[in-house]
């Protein structure tokens, strides 16, 4: 076979990603955290005032706010008693020098996405209590996630600033002649993603693991520790039983951050 | 609306554990390099593949290995509203994990600075469409001579009724209570593709792996048996060549 040149980029990913194997295959990670340790969460609410609901989050260096729009609009045609959800992402070329401006790229639709699942099929929001009008009038509940800082597992910083702008967002009803009211909360769903190097499941990766990672998967649990969605993601496989320490993962990491983090 | 009945039969008559009719087909284009067509219930699906072949725009060359690129699209009259033509945010996601899925399979570094494009075209829409997209596109990249571990297979299993069930028709996917897509490498049981929305316990998504991995083996299977079928009538034909 040919001989491949290698770029020094090349070189340089290639001996982090054995260093990162190794280390992980010692058990140990490169910021010196437990498998299933997850960095510190900060989470400053109602940043954006002028926003129905905000909420920013770091979760270690990474940094993510978004904000809660909720306006008027018509219904979906297959659901006339129901006010809609919808989940937008930019990733800001200011967050990384890899990203850059225009329409949202593969990424940014994934990463919206997989945020936008965990939301709707955990029934976070009873969407059925936003109908102004039958048929005609109802809420929508914009969600607008902007990657400040990246530095690994944009979903689960995503994922959780999103939680938390619902949980305080406030539907202005007064524009209609009504009283504004508290989103109305079914649910709170907690995602937790995981990055496979060699044969471990690392929790919530930070950007040096992310970039030699083989697998992610992200999973989102609620309360009852039901899990209620799930997304792998890269150009590696995972064994059912790398799927189910994570999915136990997922459950304990889930509950401890609803906890301690979102109060609920 | 009622999924299951007494007798625990779904409302197309299939058990738990039950697939929809699955048939493929291999070599069904002329130009491109590998194809396929699937008819899985009520899916039908085309795919073809190109490459491998230099990959453009040339910032996506990857200097030690081929990419795999897959474009998953919806006809417009696919599904019971016409759906707009293009890529939709759905469309871009599918096209990207089952790209990424493919990839697992594929023994990339042989063929560096080049793309494997797939060009999945979901023709007919019942549920499931991304598995049967992905169990056809392996068909297809076989078909092209391209070099896998494998052949990946999909298969969906999900929850109606209360109770974890194989293969999810529309009504029941529309109806049930939880969905879980996943692809596997059948020689080695790794999982390449695997996504879920819904509710389901710990125990019950334990349920919907095995019964979707049981299921892959016997797809596994049929994949096998399509690409056989075309080489025996390529012979056959040759054979009637030569005797006349």
């Amino acid at each position: 076979m040919r001989a491949v040149s290698k770029s020094a980029d090349e070189i340089v990913y290639g001996l982090k990603r054995e260093y990162l194997e190794k280390i992980c295959a010692e058990g140990s990670r490169i910021d010196g955290r437990k498998f299933d340790e997850v960095r510190p969460i900060i989470v400053n609410r109602n940043f954006v005032p002028r926003a129905q609901g905000s909420a920013e989050v770091r979760l270690g260096d990474s940094r993510v706010l978004v904000g809660i729009k909720i306006e008027q609009g018509e219904p979906f045609p297959d659901t006339p008693n129901s006010g809609i959800l919808t989940t937008n992402a930019e990733l800001l070329p200011m967050a990384s020098p890899t990203f850059e401006s225009g329409p949202p790229g593969e990424d940014a639709i994934e990463l919206a996405r997989v945020v936008d699942r965990g939301i709707r099929e955990s029934k976070m929001i009873d969407l059925d209590k936003l109908v102004i009008k039958e048929g005609e009038k109802v809420w929508v509940v914009f969600v607008d996630m902007h990657i400040l800082d990246y530095d690994g597992n944009l979903i689960d910083a995503c994922a959780l600033g999103a939680v938390a702008a619902l949980l305080e967002a406030t539907v202005p009803a007064s524009k209609v002649g009504a009283e504004d009211f508290p989103l109305p909360i079914n649910h709170v769903p907690v995602t937790v993603t995981f990055a496979k190097i060699g044969s471990t499941m690392l929790a919530d990766p930070n950007l040096e693991e992310e970039e030699v990672a083989s697998a992610r998967l992200s999973i989102a649990t609620n309360e009852n520790g039901d899990v209620v969605a799930m997304q792998k993601g890269l150009s590696g496989s995972i064994t059912k039983e790398e799927l189910f320490s994570a999915v136990d993962a997922s459950i304990k990491l889930g509950k401890d951050i609803r906890k301690r983090v979102l109060g609920k | 609306m009622k999924l299951i009945n007494e007798e625990g039969l779904r409302i197309d008559g299939r058990k738990f554990n039950e697939l929809r009719p699955i048939r493929i087909e291999v070599g069904v284009l002329n130009r491109a390099d590998g194809s396929a067509y699937i008819e899985w219930g009520g899916n039908k699906v085309l795919v073809a593949v190109y490459g491998p072949r230099e990959a453009f725009p040339k910032h996506t060359q990857n200097p030690s290995r081929a990419i795999v690129n897959a474009r998953y699209n919806m006809a417009a009259f696919s599904v019971d509203e016409r759906k707009r033509p293009g890529p939709d945010r759905r469309a871009v996601e599918i096209s990207k994990v089952i790209g990424e899925a493919l990839e697992c399979a594929v023994f990339t570094e042989q063929f560096p600075r080049t793309s494997i494009d797939v060009y999945i075209e979901v023709l007919q829409a019942d549920a499931g469409t991304r598995i049967a997209g992905i169990t056809a596109a392996s068909v297809a990249l076989v078909d092209a001579g391209i070099p896998m571990k494998d052949m990946v297979v999909g298969c969906a299993a999900g929850k109606i009724d209360g109770k974890v069930v194989l293969d999810l028709n529309k009504e029941e996917d529309n109806f049930g209570q939880a969905d879980l897509p996943m692809a596997i490498i059948p020689r080695t049981q790794e999982i390449v593709l695997l996504q879920m929305d819904g509710n389901m316990t710990r125990d019950e998504l334990d349920q919907a792996v095995e019964l979707s991995k049981k299921a892959a083996m016997y797809i596994s299977g049929i994949q096998k048996e399509a690409l056989l079928a075309k080489y025996k009538s390529q012979e056959q034909e040759k054979e009637g060549e030569s005797s006349e």
